[in-house]
């Protein structure tokens, strides 16, 4: 079960014409695919489009009313194999995953559909992860798009032009038999608004019924000699029908007068953020009326020379705003130029940064020096001489700490990697690398464990250098999301066909929990759509490993680190596997919280755990706290003049998960975490007794005061 | 080509300044998503077009998040839909929301906060970043310095501890941020229209209310973050108020001892300190703390930073860290008390569990100082009850059998005096006490940072080793340094690189500074 259910949200998909639609970009994605007949679903969640994954999930009962079949796809590459189907058959598919990692992923599938061409609308919704708030490394998913020769769209980032865009995406595909892909940036798969909604509309035909009538054409099929007329049908055919079908559709949209000094191109994301350095300069009003003519490329390859051209003739210059590196579009258009006659100066990445996010002040900066540059009279007057200095403000960059990502209260993962970290201590420092997960947080403080990561699934097949085995072994980390994604094969097979003699940690918290919590084969849950309980153990025998270690309960700190120093020390030298499984806390806690809450009400007798630190017996050193990190640890202030440093202090928000007190006997650390189990509706024999116990307690508690004198006891 | 511009300079749009922008700066988990949709709600109830988005991904695992929201009125222009912006810009920031101290820091830092525009509303607590928490000493950030900015940088301020007035009243800080919000006056929206919004959303509407009514009015009143409470904090009061209670022979001689240490230079730490040690042990050992502390505190030059070093420092050292007096705290009916209504419990029974993991030479230490001795001279001997006592514990001081265990045990403070770690701890104290009364004649102020160095050693087993070494290799650095006049300066900086990192690495530094200028050169 997903992290967020959007059970409720999902009833609005239902909607049909005449009806409004208010909501995020991800439901309006979802919608627009339903009202453009699309036959089959699927994807590989990851932000920014995990949401759109859980909403097709919730979805899947209206789905298949419509006859519309969804697929959790094992990863990228195989959302995107999936879009096959509309090779053959004239069906509308779509898939979502994340770019730009995402797509690296799919590349191999998304190469040879492109190469075989398409019947069927064949979509790809990619979740641009770029600028504030990514998770990955900074590229551009627009060049797998000039490299295989499928079309990108890139909307304006609004619900109606989102909406529009599906139903386009599609057409376009089928017009240039092409596969297309529609990039959506982070805050717009987040972005709320409102759109006229349509009937949803079933496939013409369903993927079910294709099977009774089954296709193939080997003139599809990618080998020589095909493989080489696709290249040819590519440029000679699909491109220009895409472009002719562009023009025709006006896909890309003119804004502002028909003629003008200077003119501004924009990728359809970035359209928000000039209008908005416009009405900032005084050139656009809040409706985004302007005085300075914009192409706004809403598809934004294959470019479209008949445009453009018309649009820079009579220009003297024209600014192409494009994010992120490197500058694609702008060298598209700069050859156009050249090989026309226009006089017209190009600017682009002279004026805006070549890498990074295009923020607001950067598009203010930007545009204002494209203006100033061909019309400074046009420029407020505030802009060219400000005569209000900035105040000066007291410089808080030394003050304000940095805030990086880490493991959830009571995270399961924590044990795992203060083991490791305590086994460090005993063996010294090993070669250890990390793989994509909520695992990654491990190498950033108080872990700092692994330094690299390659990639989903790669973590162990990145440590394939040090298979040979040295002085220390090498060990490295892989989430039970990485290991069906692509580790069983990439990283563990390899490590059994090359006699790795290393170590492989699996990390298994029975769900994909850094995208939100989706289920994956090894998931505990019932899923009614999806098989799940297939054990990780079983999948590592099967493929050859022989050495594996299992442990159920990764908070037992000590058993977790006696398995670490046997895989490090042991005499065998194959491969070594350690699957450390315990829930995912932040799932475990929705679950069941809610059943916990239900029991206590109805009576029945229930413990809930929590822990506590005593004050008085810490002593300020905070070493628990660089074996945790735990958010709901913390140190406060006592208001004693006696002490110096902050101690330790628990807050509400602990989930008593057993790790502070587990750590805390582990590294041999001080006595003064406690847990206390509160007992709720507990039986009349057990009241008896603990009243009895308490009586005995409190008699001997009151004879030692006899002797001693007794000082108040104050709470901070 | 060459024709005039056709367009004339112009101002920016007046009715851009109807789009409100208010953007959210919030810690993962604190509920900025339900705030920005109440928002929402809110001012399209009052018939304004709102576009509303968020920057998740990562962050929302205990990151920084940012919410951003802009609206407009409705125009009398049909259908025309106003172009927003899905990110906020430095300088253009109309209401800014930080749900925490140091996310107010950053959005001043950020830019978002200019004195021409921009309602601050941010709650005042703190939840600390873990690199204010994993310092050995204290790394917590200065909320004074954010308070500073925030005054400077806002047109408006509203701040004072959200969090708390949102728990006071049973709910969560979003509630009382959507209260300040309305309270502020920041949205041309009336009361009702908030609370409309909350009562929608469906859930835990009556504390959200609550919470959402208690923050209105503070963020209405003429000075929202109240004055500090006039009382003062808990512990300083006790050392005003330190009379204990207990039998009367007991009481007069406590009454004895604290006229003494009332008569003490840095009377207040004094007494504190005594309250502190006879706690630990009894009166005799308070008598014994006087002892030491007074030759020190009577040399004190008047603004009392030696007398209070020395009463802190003394005391500390004297009430070591043993399994005794962590026993005697575990067992007192006042720990029990004092659980039971933090976690709620009312008269819920309560289980408790301890874990302890003694180590061999900590129980040995315990033992008389001959046989304490006699055993750490055989190394096999100690390694063999080391295997036998090594290992976690849990004990379960709920039960009598837990709790009578730890009772005895403490019950062991009656022969302290006689153990081996007594008699380590002592030979300990008195050399550095000894090391500051003859420093002091030559140097005052170094004399005043050796006692304050004593501040490192503190813990258990590895802390405690880790402690004891550093304190070791700052006074190591003294006869190199005690000649010069900034050698209380350098003592200082060197306590303070020990207590950057526990592993050492910052006072290695500094160390290595100090011999570069107290070697010969070679």
């Amino acid at each position: 079960m997903a992290e967020r259910s959007f059970k409720k949200e999902v009833e609005h998909l239902r909607a049909g014409t005449g009806e409004t639609f208010t909501g995020e970009g991800i439901l309006a994605i979802t919608k627009a695919l339903l009202e453009n007949g699309v036959g089959y679903v699927g994807g590989y969640q990851g932000a920014p489009i995990s949401h759109l994954m859980d909403v097709l999930a919730d979805a899947e009962e209206l789905l298949g009313e419509l006859g519309v079949r969804f697929e959790a796809n094992a990863s990228e590459a195989a959302a995107a194999a999936m879009l096959s189907a509309s090779v053959h058959y004239p069906i509308r598919g779509a898939v979502t995953f994340k770019g730009s990692v995402g797509v690296n992923v799919a590349s191999d599938a998304l190469a040879n559909l492109s190469s075989s061409g398409v019947t069927g609308g064949a979509v790809v919704i990619v979740g641009e992860d770029y600028g504030e708030g990514s998770s990955i490394m900074q590229e551009r998913s627009h060049a797998f798009a000039m490299k295989s020769q499928f079309w990108l769209m890139d909307p304006r980032p609004n619900l109606p032009s989102i909406v529009q865009s599906v139903g386009q995406s599609f057409e376009l595909s089928e017009a240039s038999n092409t596969p297309v892909m529609l990039m959506v940036r982070i805050r717009s798969c987040h972005v709320t608004g409102s759109f006229e909604c349509h009937d949803n509309q079933r496939p013409a035909l369903t993927v079910k019924n294709a099977l009774s009538n089954p296709q193939r054409d080997w003139n599809r099929v990618v080998l020589p000699p095909m493989s080489f007329a696709h290249e040819q049908d590519k440029v000679n055919n699909r491109w220009p029908a895409a472009q002719q079908h562009i023009i025709d559709q006006k896909l890309n949209e003119f804004f502002g007068p028909d003629s003008g000094k200077i003119g501004i191109v924009c990728q359809g994301g970035m359209y928000n953020g000039v209008i908005r350095a416009l009405q900032r300069l005084g050139l656009a009003d809040i409706y985004g009326d302007t005085d300075i003519p914009i192409y706004c490329l809403n598809v934004t390859y294959p470019l479209v020379d008949q445009e453009f051209l018309t649009f820079a003739k009579d220009k003297k210059g024209v600014l192409i705003i494009e994010e992120g590196q490197p500058e694609f579009i702008e060298q598209g258009f700069s050859t156009m130029l050249l090989r026309s006659d226009l006089s017209v100066k190009l600017h682009g990445k002279d004026v805006f940064p070549m890498a990074g996010e295009y923020t607001g002040q950067v598009m203010l900066d930007g545009i204002s020096a494209f203006v100033t540059q061909y019309s400074p009279n046009l420029m407020p007057g505030q802009m060219r001489a400000p005569n209000q200095p900035a105040p000066e403000l007291p410089d808080l960059s030394q003050t304000v700490p940095i805030r990086p990502p880490g493991f959830c209260t009571g995270c399961p993962e924590r044990p795992i990697f203060a083991a490791l970290k305590l086994v460090q201590q005993e063996l010294g420092e090993h070669q250890i690398s990390a793989d994509i997960g909520c695992h990654l947080f491990a190498s950033l403080p108080p872990f700092d464990i692994g330094g690299a990561t390659m990639g989903y699934g790669l973590g162990p097949a990145s440590n394939a250098a040090f298979d040979g085995g040295g002085e220390r072994r090498a060990i490295s980390i892989i989430g039970d999301g990485g290991f069906w994604h692509n580790g069983l094969s990439s990283s563990i097979g390899n490590m059994v066909f090359n006699k790795a003699d290393s170590v492989a940690v699996v990390v298994d918290n029975y769900y994909s929990a850094a995208t939100g919590g989706q289920d994956i084969p090894s998931s505990r849950a019932d899923n009614p759509t999806k098989s799940t309980n297939n054990p990780i153990t079983k999948a590592l025998s099967g493929v050859g490993v022989d050495w594996v270690r299992h442990i159920d309960h990764t908070y037992d700190v000590t058993k977790m680190r006696a398995i670490f120093h046997e895989a490090l020390t042991t005499e065998y030298d194959g491969p070594k596997v350690i699957v450390a499984s315990s829930e995912c806390m932040l799932n475990r806690q929705r679950r069941e919280k809610p059943q916990r809450n239900q029991m206590i009400n109805d009576g029945k007798r229930m413990e809930i755990p929590r822990f506590g630190v005593d004050e008085d017996i810490c002593t300020g050193d905070h070493a628990c706290i660089r074996l945790s990190g735990c958010p709901s640890l913390s140190v406060k202030h006592l208001n004693d003049p006696m002490r110096d440093d902050p101690v330790a202090s628990i807050d509400q928000s602990c989930v008593g998960c057993g790790n502070c007190g587990e750590v805390a006997d582990a590294a041999v650390l001080c006595p003064s975490f406690y847990r206390a189990d509160v007992v709720h509706n507990p039986g009349r024999f057990e009241s008896r007794w603990a009243r009895m116990s308490g009586r005995v307690i409190h008699w001997l508690q009151s004879r030692r005061q006899l002797g001693r004198l007794e000082f108040l006891e104050i709470a901070p | 080509m060459n024709a005039a511009p056709k367009l004339t300079p112009k101002q920016p749009d007046n009715q851009l300044k109807s789009i409100i922008k208010l953007a959210i700066l919030a810690v993962g988990g604190q509920g900025g998503g339900v705030l920005t949709s109440w928002i929402e709600a809110a001012a399209r109830s009052q018939g304004y077009i709102t576009q509303a988005t968020s920057v998740a991904g990562v962050a929302q695992r205990t990151g920084a998040t940012i919410y951003y929201i802009e609206m407009a009125p409705q125009g009398g222009e049909g259908t025309a839909m106003p172009v927003f912006s899905l990110a906020p810009s430095a300088g253009d920031v109309d209401i800014m929301i930080a749900a925490e101290m140091m996310e107010a820091g950053r959005a001043i830092l950020r830019g978002f906060v200019t004195p021409d525009r921009t309602t601050l509303i941010a709650s005042s607590h703190r939840t600390l970043a873990l690199s204010e928490k994993m310092t050995p000493g204290d790394g917590i950030a200065s909320s004074d310095e954010v308070r500073a900015a925030a005054e400077i940088a806002a047109d408006q301020l509203i701040l004072f501890d959200m969090d708390k007035l949102a728990a006071d009243n049973g709910s969560v800080i979003s509630s009382a941020l959507f209260g300040a919000l309305a309270g502020s006056g920041a949205l041309p929206f009336p009361r009702v229209a908030f609370e409309e919004a909350i009562q929608a959303s469906g859930k835990g509407v009556a504390a959200s209310l609550r919470a959402f009514g208690a923050a209105y009015t503070r963020a209405q009143s003429p000075n929202p973050e109240a004055p500090p409470s006039e009382a003062p904090p808990a512990r300083m009061r006790a050392s005003r108020d330190p009379s204990p209670r207990g039998p009367a022979r007991l009481l007069s001689q406590w009454q004895a001892l604290e006229a003494e240490a009332r008569a003490l230079p840095g009377a207040e730490i004094a007494l504190l300190g005594l309250r502190r040690v006879v706690e630990f042990q009894d009166l005799a050992y308070g008598r014994d703390y006087l002892a030491r502390l007074r030759p020190l505190a009577q040399q004190d030059r008047g603004d009392g930073t030696l007398a209070e070093a020395a009463a802190k420092h003394i005391a500390n050292a004297m009430c070591y860290d043993d399994i005794i007096r962590v026993a005697d705290l575990k067992t007192r009916k006042s720990r029990f008390d004092r659980i039971q209504t933090e976690m709620k419990a009312d008269d819920k029974p309560v289980q408790l569990t301890e874990f302890f993991h003694p180590r061999g030479e900590e129980i040995i230490s315990l033992l008389p100082a001959a046989l304490g001795t006699w055993i750490e001279a055989r190394p096999r001997l100690a390694a063999w009850i080391d295997r036998r006592l090594n290992k976690g514990r849990r004990i379960r001081t709920h039960r009598l059998r837990g709790f009578v265990l730890l009772y005895v045990i403490a019950g062991l403070r009656r022969t302290r005096r006689y153990s081996l770690r007594h008699q380590v701890e002592q030979a300990h104290l008195l050399n550095w006490l000894n090391l500051c009364s003859e420093t002091l004649p030559k140097n005052y102020d170094l004399a005043v940072e050796l006692l304050l160095c004593r501040r490192l050693i503190k813990g258990y087993s590895d802390t405690h080793v880790r402690g004891l070494s550093k304190f070791a290799r700052i006074l190591d650095t003294l006869p190199a340094l005690i000649e010069r006049d900034d050698a209380a300066q350098w003592i200082a900086r060197l306590r303070e690189a020990a207590l950057q990192d526990s592993t050492g690495n910052a006072l290695d530094g500094a160390i290595q500074t100090v011999s570069s200028f107290t070697e010969p050169p070679g």
